[in-house]
């Protein structure tokens, strides 16, 4: 789904977000409440300048506009491989902006993320993954990397890869894997305006993500074990 | 992977100090190795998984020579390896034996 | 008298706690009796460790009590499976009931495992929430970094939240690793195996440098020890004031090297004479050639 179209079904009621290159800001309506929106289109590549706007636009929330709900509209490739973001440090500045979602989440802004065209490793990392509720359109793609470097760096043969991808949650990409791990809370078929309004009025919680991934069979050992380490062994 | 099990009559040994040790990564060329205290009737059993197929026999007799040099009961050996040459993996049987007899810190 | 050095480069995990904590004081949670391994890697045929590749517990450092992961490179690159992640993420949700004087994350990782792909972003995610949260207590975390996989992927971003980074001139910080880059991009955009302008991009001293790292120590246990019981006071605080500061030091950055090709010409631009030979200098000598250019910048 393109931005214009999923703006025009999240915010019936009207919406004020723009669009300057591959980054998307400002807000929209959901009945009487403004919510802030920020996000990337253009299955951009968020290098150090993207960032830094994105980072940029989630402080101007948080300065201006106390409390306002803050909607993170994901469509990225992930992060952009060049030696000039290594070099100026690209993992900083993306750090800083996961710091920037954590202070807005501190201060009582509801968090929620919706990937509504692609979202891969690094650049979901560091936003969409840090909202309070995850979301994903079905038809979206997320995945961790595309299966040919992915080949060449574990030294598995891409054939076996893609054999895996067809069988195995943990390995294929896709929304319902993701879903089934317990990395996003929910799949928006249908009724944007209402799911996002049901979103809002949510209770901010701590990261349920492990116990998700339990109840959906998809991780049967990540909340077990930190419940094991949180837990024993005292004194 | 070939997973190997072998078991060797016990001798006496001072009793450790320590319950278990552990030494080495898993690292290519390279083996971790869990030593522990285990009620198995004075006997020492070993449990290998091993990335590299066929090499039983070397591994038996790796480990009947680690046995026969150093006094082992009721011990509990486990190795995960990823194609270790006998020379490491007697090596890390050594310092895994050192580390579990060091006095518990 | 000097102390006899202890390469962090070339010591396991595990020696790296040894000699970093108090003697004696390193308890483990899930130790390697414990057999927690990772469900995924059986699968596909691949070993499996028995601390699914990271060392957790508790100890002490110079007798404050601390939380601490060590991360084994050797294994799988120290990348972050299922449970990998999960006795990391424990362990900083440990920290919020503890309290600990600090916790210190010795990170030596190319991100997340790719082998366990999906489970290890979301693993990753769950690291950083878990870190973020404990920013807001008083309980300080430090990175430690300065192993031969130096600290990639999802887990370069866990650095960078933080509150301080301790870097070995041989350790190595980023975000993509030049192989991946030379895949995707080709030889021209990043020679992975020039190991000069791979250590001149992501290496300790070019991090300490631009900001990346508040501290450069030599290749010592020792060192890392000496410098992370000094920063046992310090804090970052997550608030609005500090990030907008921070805003304004990564834009300065950029607009300040935006368009450099190289770190040298970045260390030029920074004051430094001859940046040339900076890769060339011990650790001692090139605080003594840094310092002048870096003078009311640091920390």
């Amino acid at each position: 789904m393109n931005a214009d179209d999923l703006l025009r079904q999240l915010f019936p009621a009207g919406h004020a977000v723009q669009r300057r290159g591959d980054l998307l800001a400002g807000s929209g309506r959901v009945d009487n409440e403004t919510v802030a929106v920020v996000g990337t289109t253009n299955h951009a590549y968020i290098g150090v300048e993207l960032a830094l706007q994105l980072a940029a636009k989630v402080l101007a929330v948080v300065r201006e506009h106390p409390g306002r709900a803050l909607l993170l509209l994901v469509d990225t490739r992930g992060q952009r491989l060049s030696r000039r973001d290594e070099l100026l440090g690209i993992n900083g500045y993306l750090a800083h902006f996961a710091e920037c979602l954590e202070l807005a989440r501190r201060r009582g802004h509801r968090l929620i993320s919706l990937v509504y065209a692609e979202a891969v490793s690094g650049g979901f990392l560091a936003g969409g993954m840090q909202a309070d509720a995850i979301c994903a359109l079905p038809a979206a793609e997320v995945q961790v990397m595309n299966l040919p470097p992915m080949a060449r760096v574990t030294r598995i043969p891409l054939e076996r890869l893609e054999e895996l991808s067809r069988h195995s949650p943990i390995f294929a990409p896709g929304v319902e894997n993701f879903f089934r791990l317990g990395g996003i809370h929910e799949i928006w078929p249908d009724s944007l305006a209402a799911r996002l309004k049901a979103a809002l009025g949510a209770d901010a919680v701590t990261d349920q993500r492990r116990e998700l991934g339990y109840e959906r069979g998809g991780r049967r050992l990540a909340a077990e074990v930190a419940r094991r380490v949180r837990e024993r062994d005292h004194g | 992977m070939e997973h190997l099990d072998f078991d060797f009559p016990g001798r006496p040994m001072a009793p450790p100090a320590r319950s278990g040790a552990i030494v080495g990564v898993v690292s290519s060329g390279n083996l971790e190795v869990l030593i522990e205290q285990a009620p198995l009737n004075g006997t020492c059993r070993v449990s290998i998984d091993t990335a590299v197929q066929g090499y039983g026999p070397i591994w038996q007799a790796v480990l009947a020579d680690f046995v026969a040099r150093h006094a082992l009961a009721d011990v509990r050996i486990s190795i995960n390896d990823v194609g270790a040459t006998p020379a490491v993996v007697g090596l890390r049987l050594v310092q895994a034996l050192e580390e579990l007899q060091q006095a518990a810190r | 008298m000097n102390a006899l050095r202890h390469s962090y480069y070339e010591a396991s995990a595990r020696q790296r706690l040894t000699v970093l904590l108090d003697a004696g004081s390193f308890h483990e949670f899930l130790p390697p009796a414990a057999r927690v391994t990772s469900p995924h890697l059986p699968a596909l045929g691949l070993p499996v460790a028995f601390d699914d590749g990271v060392v957790v517990g508790r100890g002490l450092l110079d007798r404050h009590p601390v939380l601490v992961a060590a991360q084994e490179g050797g294994f799988l690159g120290g990348a972050v499976g299922e449970v990998h992640g999960a006795k990391i993420t424990g362990l900083l949700e440990r920290a919020l009931a503890d309290k600990p004087a600090a916790v210190l994350l010795l990170l030596e990782s190319g991100g997340v495992r790719l082998h366990e792909a999906n489970a290890g972003l979301i693993a990753v995610s769950e690291i950083l929430r878990a870190l973020l949260a404990l920013r807001a207590t008083h309980t300080p975390v430090l990175a430690l970094i300065g192993g031969t996989y130096g600290c990639f992927g999802g887990m370069g971003i866990v650095a960078r939240c933080c509150d301080a980074v301790i870097m070995s001139e041989v350790g190595r910080l980023g975000l993509s690793g030049p192989e991946v880059i030379e895949t995707v991009a080709g030889v021209e955009e990043f020679d992975s195996r020039d190991r000069a302008l791979v250590w001149r991009t992501l290496g300790g001293k070019h991090r300490y440098l631009l900001g990346e790292a508040q501290r450069l120590v030599a290749d010592d246990i020792g060192a890392f020890r000496a410098t992370a019981i000094e920063l046992l006071t310090t804090r970052r605080p997550l608030e609005l004031a500090a990030l907008e500061a921070e805003q304004a030091r990564l834009e300065a950055r950029l607009a300040r090297y935006g368009d450099c090709r190289d770190a040298a010409d970045i260390w030029a631009r920074l004051g430094v004479p001859r940046p040339e030979r900076l890769p060339l200098l011990d650790e001692a000598e090139f605080h003594q050639a840094v310092a002048p250019a870096l003078a009311g910048t640091k920390p």
